[in-house]
């Protein structure tokens, strides 16, 4: 795959159709892969990797990307297409300086879960069906898909590219998936219950910024925590309020507009379960106002800038189990 | 049930602020002191222009700097003197709501209610409500800043 | 940092009686940025004022705060107090402590206490304010009557008298509302359509006047100034310029059994009707529902008899933009249904009548024409029962909690009208009371019970049941002699309460004006402001806003009127200066907060920037119309990262008024 997608930019370079690339690099070990802009055919050639560790939502980078001169090619796995379908419906991406090559995608890797599970050296990663050939300096293992999996790819949403200029490989379906299993375990707890998980989770939380800085919902020209006049600025959680105060607001402002790509988790250096806050807002968007799938449709409206005349009141949650 | 402020028996003062639009609910409560209604002293009312002004940042900052428990008042829905505001106020607040329940924090806390410029008594008796509820489940500690402590 | 001045007023007892304002004073004067903290009596006296004038100027205050009552009551007049002294009039806050404080609380050092807490967060707030000017947007020299009674007549005849155009909009096919369909008015006894016809006529007439008959108001946008307004002129399949109101497509139309609404259905009418001899465009109208012609395209015989050729079975309805710069609201009242009062078998009997119905056989023109018969069998009544309260004053949930206020005086004129014409019919009025407050009322009421025998009975009539032979059998308490009555009436007439008409809701929302539960408009003040609403550039004339008589109708539509000419007469409005704004250095130009925006307020231009290499990046950022923006901040919290914020409420205001109340 990788080689088909580096022939197909490298043709795109050289046809001058493109003048940049937006791929993928390898750092040191293979499975550190950081999102890199190709000028040229040799670069491509000598650094453009593609692998199951590339699970980098490539979609925010071109927010900066397609202001830049020229065209710019990039590949989106389908659940990336929905943030670049949703940065598009906020123009943060000019659409037609973007040419959008779609990939499949069976599904990607988490390296601290192959580490976890005591695969150690790992140079490479071969994906068929539903195990993972993992090679390593001693040798290679299989490992079955469901072990290894990225937390979001476990509950793949969809499978569909809803934006491309060109495929590689098939488009996909729309996936039935129990992704707000876990939302609903964590609902039907007590309070109490809830309050220590959440307690135990974002006590960790270092305001690294790396969810905010990975997400694609999250591209304020100034973020509400870095803005003097909000009110809310700050650079580190000083107490227990803080480190819920910032992932509140952040969960409430990316409401309706979080395509659920689950980079924050991934992103986390802490591993906090950041996706079951923001699936909480979803699957509550879905109850409550009707089901919406952010980035599905370019001209949807976000149901957060929307109303009915009959909608639920807030009060709402009193008739709710789980307290 | 009204709170008779002069034989209260519990020694746990909350602190309630109070959302109010200036069209409806602020002119609700008005009402109220017109027609000499009592509610708790421990409620004090923050005039804004619409519900739909309210900003989840506010709510949090009332209960980080000590309140105990937060409610806001608007026009009917459909009454709203911009048309619209009170329905983004709405959907907002039932998504913040569930949030904050998500995490653990009393759903008892946080309330909207809707409340016409006509209708003091209903303001008086609402804040008595959510009074007595706020004083149930007593002082705000799981959304409360260990520095603004008193 | 800001120089504040905080003023406490006393408002006599009514704080000063519950708070200790001296204290509230003292406990301020530490409060960052104070520089001076008093009090005084009566704060918005001359005197009271000049104090704050005078402080303002001697220690060059930046900012003031004054503690009193409601600033939906004085806010205006403290920030023209501010202007006066030189300081902008938004630097200026209030601290509500009387209608949300001292008349709340009654415990002194509690209220004291809250007091001081209120104060500090308008000291928060102004501390944090910024001089606001205010901006001017045009005005529309054109008003808008919404209902053609004689509430509505009126006002767009004093409107139209001062110069200024005006539209009435009326959705029957005639203007003349309720009066039209009275005979004599009280206290004088006039006839109602000698008093009211010659209005009709002149506001059909008047230059400045344009009526819309059989027209709605389907839609209204814009704000006081600038309102924007969809009339829906429903099709008459009759060209309105064109007939003459000969009344010959009447006379032939074989449809002759439709309900006539003028009489309340006590007779009928053909369904192409003229509904009053006096109606006003006396233009004949085609009843969709019943005429055969439009119903299954047979028929066509009015437009034969036409010789005007007036008849057209194609019309549609049409909508008409037209705009103004302010809307009156005169949409008027209806009896209320008797549906929950069985008791007085009003469905089951012809002979149990509403007053109004009554009112209508009385009249000449009426469906017997102004004899007085029992509508069952045409015989003419010897006992006349009237049930006052129907509806009114009600505290069961079957009817109204208020007095519909006109009932006691017409019921009066009822009796006096029955007994002078009939003197050999017996009539008998139950009461609970007698309210007669207007001039020449009292009077009026006595001249029935002294001069024309009226047997006046303060009780409550339980049940009312027809009899085998057609009578009515009333059963009554008489609270005075304390004893059960049983009268055999002929007939039974029930003093109905009013209430507003059923259109008056969705124009409420429409117009965004406030309405009550009762479903009146609820004014701006109850007593200083009666005929506004507190939605700027509405104004209340009549019935929709509260029960009242004609000689009341007529004072609240002259006063409608000159409010309204006060507004038109301007030429032009300062705007609310706590509009939006954009931080364009900060916004991403995500494009959310334009839909939320009630108003349109919000647009997208393309802006250069410097980067910090020097190289220009273009970035689409948002831009507020300050003359559209009414401030209501839905576009605030739809901005994620505070681009977007409020001026006067901005996000560090609000705040700090946290911050202060929590502390």
């Amino acid at each position: 795959m990788q080689e088909i997608m580096k022939q197909r930019a490298s043709v795109l370079l050289q046809e001058g159709k493109v003048d940049r690339v937006l791929g993928w690099q390898a750092g040191v070990f293979v499975y550190d892969i950081t999102p890199s802009v190709f000028t040229n055919a040799e670069d491509l050639d000598h650094g453009f990797v593609y692998n199951d560790f590339c699970g980098n939502n490539l979609s925010k980078y071109l927010v900066k990307e397609s202001r830049k001169e020229g065209i710019i090619a990039v590949f989106l796995k389908p659940c990336d297409t929905y943030s670049f379908n949703q940065l598009i419906k906020e123009n943060r991406i000019l659409r037609d300086k973007v040419y959008v090559i779609g990939i499949e995608c069976g599904g990607k890797a988490d390296i601290e879960k192959i580490k976890a599970d005591g695969i150690r050296g790992v140079t490479g990663i071969t994906g068929e069906d539903d195990t993972y050939i993992v090679d390593t300096i001693y040798g290679s293992t299989q490992v079955s898909k469901s072990r290894v999996l990225l937390e979001r790819c476990m509950n793949c949403k969809s499978k569909k590219h809803v934006v491309y200029d060109e495929l590689i490989g098939d488009d996909g379906e729309v996936q039935v998936t129990d992704r707000f299993d876990m939302v609903e375990k964590l609902e039907k707890m007590s309070a109490d219950e809830r309050f220590e998980f959440w307690r135990g989770e974002l006590s960790r939380c270092i305001r690294c910024n790396a969810c905010r800085n990975v997400c694609p919902a999250c591209t304020c020209e100034k973020c509400v925590f870095d803005n003097d006049d909000s009110g809310v600025a700050g650079k580190a959680s000083a107490d227990t309020f803080e480190e819920n105060m910032y992932h509140i607001i952040r969960a409430f402002h990316v409401a309706g507009r979080c395509t659920d790509c689950g980079e924050c988790s991934r992103v986390c250096p802490q591993n906090i379960p950041l996706h079951l806050l923001n699936r909480k807002g979803i699957k509550d968007i879905n109850e409550y106002f009707g089901a919406f799938q952010a980035g599905e449709d370019c001209e949807a409206i976000s149901p957060m800038t929307a109303f009915t005349k009959e909608d639920v009141e807030p009060g709402t949650l009193h008739t709710k189990g789980g307290n | 049930m009204q709170i008779n402020e002069t034989s209260e028996i519990s020694k746990f003062k909350p602190v309630i602020v109070a959302f109010c639009c200036n069209w409806c609910s602020y002119a609700g409560a008005d009402l109220a002191g017109n027609n000499r209604l009592n509610y708790p002293a421990d409620v004090k009312i923050i005039r804004l222009p619409c519900s739909c002004r309210v900003n989840p940042m506010f709510i949090l900052r009332a209960f980080q700097k000590g309140a105990d428990g937060v409610i806001i008042c608007g026009c009917h829905p459909g009454d709203c003197h911009y048309t619209t505001g009170n329905y983004y106020a709405r959907r907002r607040m039932t998504i913040l709501f569930s949030m904050l329940d998500y995490l653990g924090i009393d759903r008892g806390r946080t309330r909207v209610e809707w409340v016409s410029a006509a209708e003091g008594a209903k303001f008086a008796a609402t804040m008595n409500d959510f009074a007595e509820t706020v004083i149930k489940l007593g002082p705000n500690k799981r959304l409360g800043d260990l520095r603004c402590r008193k | 940092m800001q120089k504040i001045g905080v003023f406490v007023c006393h408002c006599g007892t009514n704080i000063a009686g519950t708070v200790d304002v001296t204290a509230v004073a003292e406990a301020l004067k530490s409060e960052p940025g104070v520089v001076i903290s008093t009090d005084y009596p009566y704060m918005c006296s001359e005197s009271g004022q000049n104090i704050i004038i005078n402080a303002i100027r001697e220690h060059n205050l930046t900012g003031a705060v004054i503690c009193s009552c409601s600033p939906r009551m004085h806010e205006v007049t403290f920030r023209k107090t501010a202007t006066a002294a030189g300081l902008n009039p938004y630097m200026l806050e209030i601290a509500n402590i009387r209608e949300q404080c001292s008349w709340i609380h009654k415990d002194m050092p509690t209220a004291t206490a809250k007091a001081i807490v209120l104060g500090k967060a308008a000291i928060a707030k102004v501390n944090l304010n910024v001089p606001l000017i205010a901006g001017e947007s045009p005005v529309t020299k054109r008003a808008l009557v919404i209902g053609g009674g004689i509430a509505g007549i009126q006002t767009a005849l004093d409107i139209a008298e001062a110069g200024f155009e005006v539209d009435i909009v009326e959705k029957s096919p005639t203007i003349g509302g309720k009066m039209a369909q009275m005979d004599k008015t009280f206290p004088t006894l006039d006839c109602a359509a000698c008093i009211l016809t010659p209005k009709m006529v002149e506001a059909a007439q008047h230059e400045n006047i344009k009526i819309y008959s059989y027209s709605e108001v389907a839609e209204v946008k814009g704000f006081v100034g600038n309102f924007t307004v969809k009339i829906k002129k429903k099709a008459r399949y009759v060209k309105e310029n064109i007939c003459t109101g000969c009344g010959a497509c009447m006379e032939k139309c074989p449809q002759k059994k439709v309900s006539n609404e003028f009489n309340l259905g006590m007779n009928n009418r053909s369904a192409i009707y003229i509904p009053f001899a006096q109606a006003v465009p006396k233009v004949a109208t085609i009843d969709p529902d019943y005429c055969t012609m439009l119903k299954s395209g047979k028929c066509g015989i009015c437009a034969k008899v036409c010789t005007a050729n007036a008849i057209d079975y194609t019309q549609q309805d049409e909508y008409i933009e037209e705009k103004y710069g302010a809307i009156v609201a005169a949409t008027g009242y209806n009896p209320i249904s008797l549906e929950n009062y069985d008791e007085f078998a009003y469905s089951q009997s012809r002979d149990v009548v509403t007053s109004l119905e009554y009112e209508r056989i009385l009249n000449a023109a009426g469906p017997t024409d102004g004899k007085l018969v029992r509508p069952s069998d045409g015989i003419h009544p010897h006992t006349i029962v009237f049930i006052q309260c129907v509806g009114s004053r009600d505290t069961s949930g079957c009817g109204k909690q208020y007095c519909s206020k006109v009932c006691c005086m017409y019921t009066a004129k009822h009796a006096m009208l029955t007994r002078e014409k009939y003197p050999d019919t017996d009539v008998y009025v139950f009461y609970i009371d007698v309210r007669t407050p207007g001039k020449n009322f009292d009077e009026f009421y006595r001249r029935a019970v002294e001069d024309y025998d009226v047997h006046y009975i303060k009780g409550m009539v339980g049940k009312v049941a027809p009899d085998a032979n057609g009578k009515l059998m009333v059963q009554a308490s008489d609270l005075i002699s304390n004893e059960q009555l049983h009268i055999t009436a002929d007939m039974v007439v029930l003093a109905t309460a009013i209430e507003p008409d059923k259109s008056a809701r969705s124009l409420a929302t429409m117009l965004t004006a406030s309405m009550d539960t009762n479903d009146f408009f609820t004014e701006a003040h109850a007593k200083l402001r009666p005929v506004e609403s507190p939605t700027a550039g509405i104004f209340l004339s009549g019935m929709c806003q509260g029960p009242k008589d004609i000689p009341e109708t007529v004072s609240q539509a002259g006063a409608a009127a000159v409010k309204v000419i006060g507004l038109l007469a301007k030429n032009k409005l300062t705007c609310n200066p706590c509009v939006a704004h954009s931080d364009e250095q900060l916004c991403n130009g995500c494009s959310s907060c334009e839909k939320v925006c009630p108003y349109g307020a919000i647009t997208y231009i393309d802006k250069e920037f410097k980067r910090p290499d020097r190289t220009i990046a273009v970035r689409r950022v948002a831009s507020v119309n300050a003359a559209v923006c009414q401030g209501c901040g839905a576009c605030t919290v739809t901005c994620p990262s505070g681009a977007m914020d409020l001026d006067g409420f901005s996000n560090r205001q609000i705040m700090a008024e946290v911050d202060a109340i929590c502390r």
